[in-house]
């Protein structure tokens, strides 16, 4: 299974965390000041996988943003490669062309995508299109709501 | 600000992120937050009720600051409305701030798990997959007790929406992992391996992981998956690419699915069944073709994907061991990535030909690319791929080629990554010895690997060397003279003077014919490097100087000389000084006779499991480190272990298996003479007192393990034996061992108490460095000031010192601080940890009152959380009159005639810290009838009814 999921910048700024199994606050900083630096500190060209304490940091970098995931021991690296990848692309279907700043300002919503995508650590649905699918129907509910919020507000 | 703004954009919130973002400093940064918080909480606290909309901006908010690393301390109450509200915007925002920021104990899990049940209940698949994924990031106890067992029927229910099964199949995945004893196994077991035949492929991915992950625990339900799972990959691996509509990814199909297949099926070895056997076998078969075929797309992507494939598949192949043209198939396969341009599959092959190595089929075949990864570790850039290269030269090593790969690995030492180095030099020694066919060679190598990484030597290394130059008689002058050669070098390691020292003291003999290396040579070589050496070395070269005086009667005065100097009788160090004078006086009064019975040659070591490679494995974790003891067994395993056996004499049957188990004591050996000349008269023979074979007394060991030094300060258990005993009581006895007593008297007052630690010395002997601290952890500090006097450094033997602490209470806690005790005996430092008992309950005072105010206060505290009741078992003999003692040393009054029963028991008190006063009442009631007690606490603050309940249920 996944363990955890992180997002930081090429200035080690986190911009996206999510942890598969509880963990304290404390364990939760030391991990993202390790893979920072750990990350952070690889050379251009070098592998994209890491072996740390006993679990497996598969790590990619898309323009600023580095994408940073752990999994147990037994764990595919290549196919994680591409959990990674596709989590990308539901977010730039989803923002367009998704840049660093579309995650820092929709932050709710990145999370709403992955969530779409994985759960619990597995993966949940591998379909793209059924994924936008349900992204995009959240949205028009969200919109339909919203719009019955701007009548409460008119007449409230 | 982006332009991008679906759904519904939240203004505020946007405004906010980018205010945060302009500012220049932390400290601009922390002062914006601090307002927004004032903000936010007057906006919560406030008269006026807010709409939905706003709610959902500032929680959002409060998430936003949480995950820039700031704690947040409210809002919860307000992410929970918003869970439980109708529409979906407020429900997702406030799902989602529950999932990031709600840790599993926290006390709002009850509101939270009624919100969910509803959800669940909806029968609406959105609001239920909020609600399943809640459940899955969240996962706690409290959480699966309350819908374990509803999950299953949503997932095998004939009407549950495609997303809603994937989403309760993956819930109910984590919590198996959390809590698999609340997951009941029963019918919906059987229905659940059917989903396997699913038509939609998502159902298909989400119920593998779960069928995979319970059948690891219980392989025998979950049989009937085997076949469903080869039909369904085999579907998949002939489809052609379109098939599969959307589930192919970059013309590869399914291959989350078929990667988590393959996986299903290494739960279980080769299907029996014929025909199912071979249609795998055609699957793989069909892996290992499409690997050869032309890439369909130059997208990296599309390569990851198929290579992902057929890595698992490989692994499959690996896991049945079954089939020797698969298995030479992948490795053949795996050869060729290890030359090829992407750094992941090299790497990826290195490791994946380590598990291959281990196999009887294909360890040849996996040997014929020796030459390509030994190039790897000169040539490969990343040093992830290096360490890859080294795990598969360990793991392809065999008698046939261990001379060529040990070298490599020598080699390589020179200027490989500091990081990797300690794990370098265990791999070389391990090599050199198991393979070692005439044993000068091994000796070269480990004197080689002192030289070129000395650091990195770790003590079961050199303590190995020495055990196998004991144990075998026919490499030891070659020994003595290698290590005296080594020792002419101007610098050398210290590592070094201790296997030359303690080599040249027990065979120094050997090459003392020749007069380039006479007995006086020796000594000064020796001796030359002792000024330069840290003190465990110098006192292992003591130990050396008294053997030479044994082995060589004519440098005896010399060594005399040395002994009597004052830079040694008088030495600062306890161990030397002592070591220099009990060595003196043995040579002077010790007939020749006594002498060599005393200091005759170490006795053969008894054979053990390897601790090098427990350490090893410990370093690499189990999984990780092919076991080359075990796993080749059927090769070459059973033919070497006859050969070495062969080749040893005969005290020592096989060397492949290790001398030196891990807990033992270490060859300090023949420095155990003090302990030998105080149990002189008791002890009848020597040589059994000087063997290690005998496990030492807790005396002795005290005295012998001079190398552990520094090693203990780190992990020194905290000893909480007899803390329980203190919750209804102030004095007593907390900590004993055989040096010392640690006994305790305390008083409370209020928030404040006073607590008087007494230690005593219960040796003859002088404790020396003698100090103490009390350490509290991080939340304590914040509840809990304790500051203790200081205390003498020396301890005199027989004597007792007394320590004063003052405790003070801020707010209620949990937790204990934890007394450290540190001082030296005998030369060695001694570590204790107690944990103290100060304890919550401590600090209350009686309160006295009637009948009707009891009740009165009772029914006040009628919430459910102010309330803590259990029911436990009675652990002594139900006695009234030990029972009120009891509860009177917990602290509170004991209210008679409360209770209408008159067997129950009542109290009441108040709990003093220095910000608020929590009143407490208890009520206990027995059963004598079935042993049984019921404890009911009410306080007006949980943690506090909580913490007490735990204290005062453990003491009946």
């Amino acid at each position: 299974m996944m363990r955890f999921l992180l997002l930081f910048s090429r200035q080690g700024k986190l911009r996206l965390q999510k942890w598969f199994t509880p963990m304290s606050d404390r364990e939760k900083k030391k991990i993202i000041r390790d893979m920072t630096t750990m990350v952070l500190a690889r050379q251009p060209r070098s592998c994209n996988f890491l072996h740390w304490k006993d679990l497996k940091i598969i790590y990619k970098r898309y323009a600023s943003l580095y994408f940073c995931l752990a999994v147990e021991n037994q764990e595919n690296e290549l196919l994680a490669l591409e959990v990674i990848h596709r989590y990308v692309e539901l977010l730039d279907k989803y923002f367009g062309n998704v840049c660093e700043l579309d995650i820092i300002f929709n932050f709710e919503k990145a999370y709403f995508i992955l969530d779409e995508f994985l759960m619990g650590g597995e993966i949940q649905e591998t379909s793209k299109q059924i994924v936008n699918r349900s992204i995009e129907a959240s949205d028009m509910l969200q919109e339909d709501d919203s719009s019955e919020w701007y009548e409460v507000e008119l007449f409230g | 600000m982006p332009a991008v703004s679906k759904g519904d954009g939240m203004r505020g919130l946007a405004v906010f992120i980018s205010d945060i973002r302009n500012c220049k400093s932390k400290e601009a940064e922390i002062k914006r937050i601090n307002k927004e918080l004032a903000n936010i909480r007057s906006k919560f606290k406030g008269d006026k009720a807010l709409d939905g909309y706003s709610k959902k901006k500032y929680v959002c908010k409060l998430l936003f600051i949480f995950l820039l690393g700031h704690d947040i301390d409210f809002g919860h109450m307000e992410a929970v409305n918003l869970l439980s509200s109708n529409k979906y915007t407020e429900k997702q925002i406030g799902y989602l701030f529950i999932s990031v920021l709600v840790n599993s104990n926290s006390d709002l899990i009850r509101l939270i798990n009624n919100a969910i049940k509803n959800d669940l209940a909806s029968r609406n698949p959105t609001f239920m997959n909020l609600a399943l994924h809640c459940i899955a990031n969240v996962g706690s106890r409290e959480m699966a007790e309350a819908f374990a067992s509803d999950i299953p029927n949503i997932l095998v229910a004939g009407d549950t929406m495609d997303s809603v099964k994937q989403s309760a199949a993956l819930c109910l995945l984590r919590l198996n992992r959390t809590s698999p004893d609340l997951v009941p196994m029963g019918e919906w077991t059987a229905r659940v391996v059917h989903l396997l035949n699913d038509q939609h492929l998502g159902v298909v991915t989400a119920a593998t992981s779960l069928i995979t992950t319970l059948a690891q625990k219980n392989p025998d339900d979950f049989k009937t998956a085997i076949v469903l799972a080869v039909a369904r990959l085999s579907r998949i691996v002939t489809s052609a690419s379109i098939d599969l509509q959307d589930y192919t990814y970059y013309f590869v199909a399914a291959p989350w699915l078929s990667v988590k297949l393959f996986r299903l099926l290494q739960c279980y070895p080769p299907p029996e069944d014929g025909a199912l056997r071979s249609r795998l076998t055609e699957c793989l078969e069909t892996v290992l073709n499409k690997a050869q075929e032309p890439p369909k797309s130059k997208k990296v992507q599309h390569s990851n994907a198929k290579n992902a494939v057929l890595f698992e598949a490989i692994s499959l192949i690996i896991h049945h061991d079954s089939e020797p043209t698969l298995l030479v198939r992948a490795c053949n396969q795996l050869g060729q990535f290890l030359q090829h341009r992407e750094t992941n599959l090299r790497y990826l092959a290195l490791e994946s030909m380590c598990t291959l190595a281990s196999s009887e089929f294909s360890h040849e075949a996996v040997k014929t690319h020796m030459e390509t990864v030994i190039n790897a570790l000169k040539t490969e850039r990343d040093v992830s791929v290096r360490q890859r290269a080294v795990d598969l030269l360990y793991a392809m090593c065999d008698r046939s080629n261990a001379k060529q790969i040990v070298a490599e690995m020598l080699s390589y030492l020179e200027t490989a990554d500091y990081s990797i180095r300690e794990e370098i030099v265990l791999k070389v020694a391990i090599l050199a010895e198991k393979y070692a066919v005439d044993y000068t060679w091994y000796v070269d190598t480990i004197l080689n690997l002192i030289r070129i990484a000395g650091d990195y030597v770790s003590e079961e290394v050199w303590y190995r060397v020495i055990q196998i130059v004991i144990n075998r008689d026919d490499v030891q002058g070659y020994a003595a003279k290698t290590v005296f050669e080594a020792l002419q070098a101007p610098a050398c390691h210290e590592n070094l003077v201790k296997v030359g020292g303690y080599i040249l003291g027990e065979f120094g003999n050997l090459i003392a014919g020749d007069p380039r290396s006479s007995p006086l040579v020796q000594f000064n070589l020796l001796h030359s490097k002792f000024h330069l050496c840290s003190v465990p070395t110098r006192a292992l070269l003591l130990s050396a100087y008294i053997k030479f005086i044994n082995l060589f009667p004519e440098v005896k005065a010399t060594i005399q000389d040395v002994l009597r100097s004052d830079s040694q009788l008088r030495n600062s160090d306890v161990e030397l000084q002592q070591r220099a004078v009990e060595y003196l006086r043995l040579s002077c009064i010790a007939s020749t006779d006594i002498l060599a019975t005393v200091l005759e040659e170490m006795p053969p070591f008894p054979e053990r499991e390897s601790s090098i490679l427990a350490k090893l494995k410990k370093k690499k974790g189990q999984s990780a480190l092919p076991d080359i003891d075990d796993s080749r067994r059927n090769v070459n395993g059973s033919t070497e272990h006859s050969e070495i056996t062969d080749t040893t004499n005969k005290s020592s049957p096989s060397l492949l298996k290790d001398l030196l188990a891990t807990n033992r004591p270490r060859p300090s050996s023949f420095s155990p003479i003090m302990h030998f000349a105080r149990t002189m008269d008791s002890t009848p023979s020597f040589t059994d007192m000087l063997s290690l074979s005998s496990a030492p007394t807790a005396g002795a060991s005290l005295l012998v393990d001079v190398f552990s030094d520094s090693s203990t300060l780190t992990s020194v258990d905290v000893s909480e034996e007899h803390f329980p005993r203190f919750v209804c009581k102030n004095n007593g006895v907390i900590y004993e061992n055989q040096l010392l007593q640690i006994g305790l008297k305390s008083e409370y007052r209020q928030n404040l108490g006073r607590m008087y630690i007494f230690y005593g010395n219960k040796t003859s002997t002088q404790l020396l460095s003698f100090t103490t601290s009390v350490t509290t952890n991080d939340v304590l500090k914040t509840q809990l000031n304790v500051h203790a006097k200081a205390v003498d450094t020396i301890v005199e033997g027989g004597a007792q010192v007394q320590q004063i602490l003052n405790i003070e209470c801020l707010s209620d806690f949990k937790d204990a601080p934890v007394l450290g005790i540190q001082f030296r005996y005998g030369g060695t430092l001694q570590n204790i940890a107690v944990k103290l008992p100060v304890m919550l309950n401590k600090f209350f005072q009686t309160t006295e009152m009637t009948s009707q105010e009891f009740f009165q206060r009772w029914k006040q505290l009628g919430a459910p959380q102010q309330e803590v009741q259990k029911i436990f078992k009675a652990n002594h003999p139900m006695d009234t009159d030990v029972t009120k003692a009891k509860i009177l040393g917990f602290g509170v009054a004991l209210l008679d005639g409360v209770d209408p029963n008159p067997a129950n028991f009542v109290g009441a008190g108040v709990i003093h810290t220095k910000n608020t006063q929590v009143g407490c009442l208890l009520r206990l009631e027995p059963n004598t009838q079935a042993q049984m007690y019921r404890l009911t606490l009410r306080t007006s603050r949980e943690p506090v009814s909580q913490r007490l309940c735990e204290l005062l249920s453990d003491q009946f």
